[in-house]
């Protein structure tokens, strides 16, 4: 899966990010580590996070994310260290990584962080944790956590934090059956029925449409 | 993180402290921020609307070039209030000195949706972009032209296409892309939503930003997929989709009650922006 460069290969990509002295030559440096999928450049990734700029950190993020579940370890190892920017960031890499160690992390982001893009990506990254890497006997509880995250973040103030809830939902309600299922599709139609933004009611039956509810 | 991405909660008033700050004499900056704050929250209580539209004529909060920085406020508060009774008085603002209160009134007349204001609206854009120009030593034209063309837009003012088509051939694409938006609107052809459309691919990111209002305002499907790769925040993107889902959800194209193809392709787009 992982191809291991030989670190000769490297070590020009992290000269280049080194004397990177404009806003473009960091990106296109943090670009060409991000694409080597290479272990050995995340510390690196994970650096770029707090160099507010943006177009660099979307580019990291992007890397982050093509690395799974060693990019999850690696991140949540250091998150408590970073500022808020930083932070922003690598829990918008951990919601689109899906790793199942950071549901505690994206619960709280979804529902608390004061940032409503921050909360956005939290909320649908609720909504993309692999259940297939969690222990058969902690799912539901672990999946009734995620659902109860939704079902707070379906009163954001936010409309495009509700509408991430919907999205979410619908992948959620895919992994789920019986009960749970049942409870995950009544929320839904009552986001559907109710919800005053019309685009978030839209996804909700859109979500509804396509669970087969 | 960008900031602008981000909702900096507004300073809490209650109902009743926003009325009593609209009322006192004393304190023009507490009025002033009353005004919006009622907008903002849409209070539409016929008490709030009743005190907008004598602000509407206020004389006491004067800005230090002659401006009327209460009016402005209340103009753009009625213009989300829904208010019928706030119409005339609003027509009454497109003759007030201040450009400002001008432009104001002018989007809350586009927003409040109502026919009466469409002649008072065209006769500012007499003179066609000749007249057209800047005001000397301010830093806006003689009048509010993008906020006027806009509102004509909205309030279907087809009679007067040709007026706002005249805007198409302005020097200034802020203007430009208002002509195009509201012939968009009036006439539903292509071509003017493509004229907004080409601001996606603008070099500079505001231009870029504008242009992403603009397209989802007019709820152009057709440009869904650039929207969606356009270089900017996903937060104006989704913003922008939004509008585009809208549109696309007025127009049902298939079974009653379920998501027509063009929505869930506006969705999908979406929730890869999240």
């Amino acid at each position: 899966m992982v191809t291991l460069n030989n670190p000769s290969t490297l070590t020009p990509l992290f000269q280049a990010l080194d004397e990177a002295d404009s806003p473009l030559k960091i990106l296109q440096a943090v670009k060409a580590l991000a694409e080597t999928r290479d272990p050995a450049v995340l510390p690196v990734l994970i650096r770029v996070l707090a160099y507010n700029n943006p177009g660099a950190a979307v580019a990291a993020v992007d890397g982050l994310i093509a690395q799974g579940s060693a990019a999850a370890e690696a991140l949540l190892d250091n998150i408590d260290d970073y500022n808020y920017g930083a932070r922003a960031w690598s829990l918008r890499a951990l919601a689109g990584i899906g790793d199942p160690r950071a549901l505690d992390l994206l619960c709280k982001a979804a529902k608390e962080d004061f940032a409503l893009s921050v909360r956005r990506a939290a909320t649908r990254g609720l909504g993309g944790i692999r259940w297939e890497q969690v222990a058969v006997q902690e799912c539901s509880s672990r999946q009734q956590q995620a659902f109860e995250a939704l079902d707070h973040c379906r009163h954001d103030p936010e409309w495009v934090v509700r509408y991430a809830a919907a999205s979410a939902l619908e992948l959620l309600g895919a992994a789920l059956a019986g009960e749970q299922r049942d409870a995950l599709l009544t929320l839904l139609a009552a986001i559907a029925r109710d919800d005053a933004e019309r685009a978030v009611a839209a996804r909700a039956t859109l979500a509804l449409q396509r669970l087969g509810a | 993180m960008s900031s602008d991405e981000d909702f900096v909660p507004a300073e809490a008033l209650t109902y009743d402290q926003a009325i009593a700050n609209l009322r006192q004499p004393d304190d023009p900056g507490l009025r002033y921020y009353a005004a919006w704050w009622l907008g903002r929250f849409r209070m539409a209580e016929p008490e709030a609307i009743a005190l907008l539209i004598a602000a509407l004529a206020d004389d006491l909060d004067r800005a230090p070039e002659g401006g009327y920085p209460l009016r402005r406020n209340a103009a753009r508060a009625l213009g989300k209030l829904g208010s019928v009774e706030a119409v005339e008085p609003l027509i009454g603002c497109l003759d007030c000195d201040d450009y400002y209160v001008r432009e104001a009134a002018a989007d809350a007349l586009g927003e409040l949706g109502d026919a009466r204001a469409i002649a008072g609206l065209v006769n500012l854009l007499d003179g066609g972009i000749a007249a057209a120009v800047p005001v000397e030593g301010k830093p806006h034209l003689t009048q509010p032209y993008a906020a006027i063309l806009e509102a004509l837009g909205k309030l279907g003012a087809r009679e007067h296409q040709g007026a706002v088509e005249a805007f198409l051939n302005h020097a200034q694409d802020r203007i430009r892309f208002s002509a195009g938006r509201a012939l968009y609107q009036l006439t539903g052809e292509a071509r003017y939503a493509e004229v907004v459309a080409a601001g996606l691919d603008a070099p500079d990111l505001q231009r870029r930003r504008s242009a992403l209002m603009d397209v989802g305002a007019i709820g152009y499907l057709p440009a869904a997929e650039r929207v969606a790769a356009t270089l900017a925040e996903n937060s104006l993107k989704l913003i922008s989709l939004r509008g585009l889902l809208e549109s696309a959800l007025a127009t049902p194209d298939g079974p009653a009650g379920a998501i027509a193809p063009a929505a869930e392709r506006v969705m999908d787009l979406m929730d890869s922006l999240l």
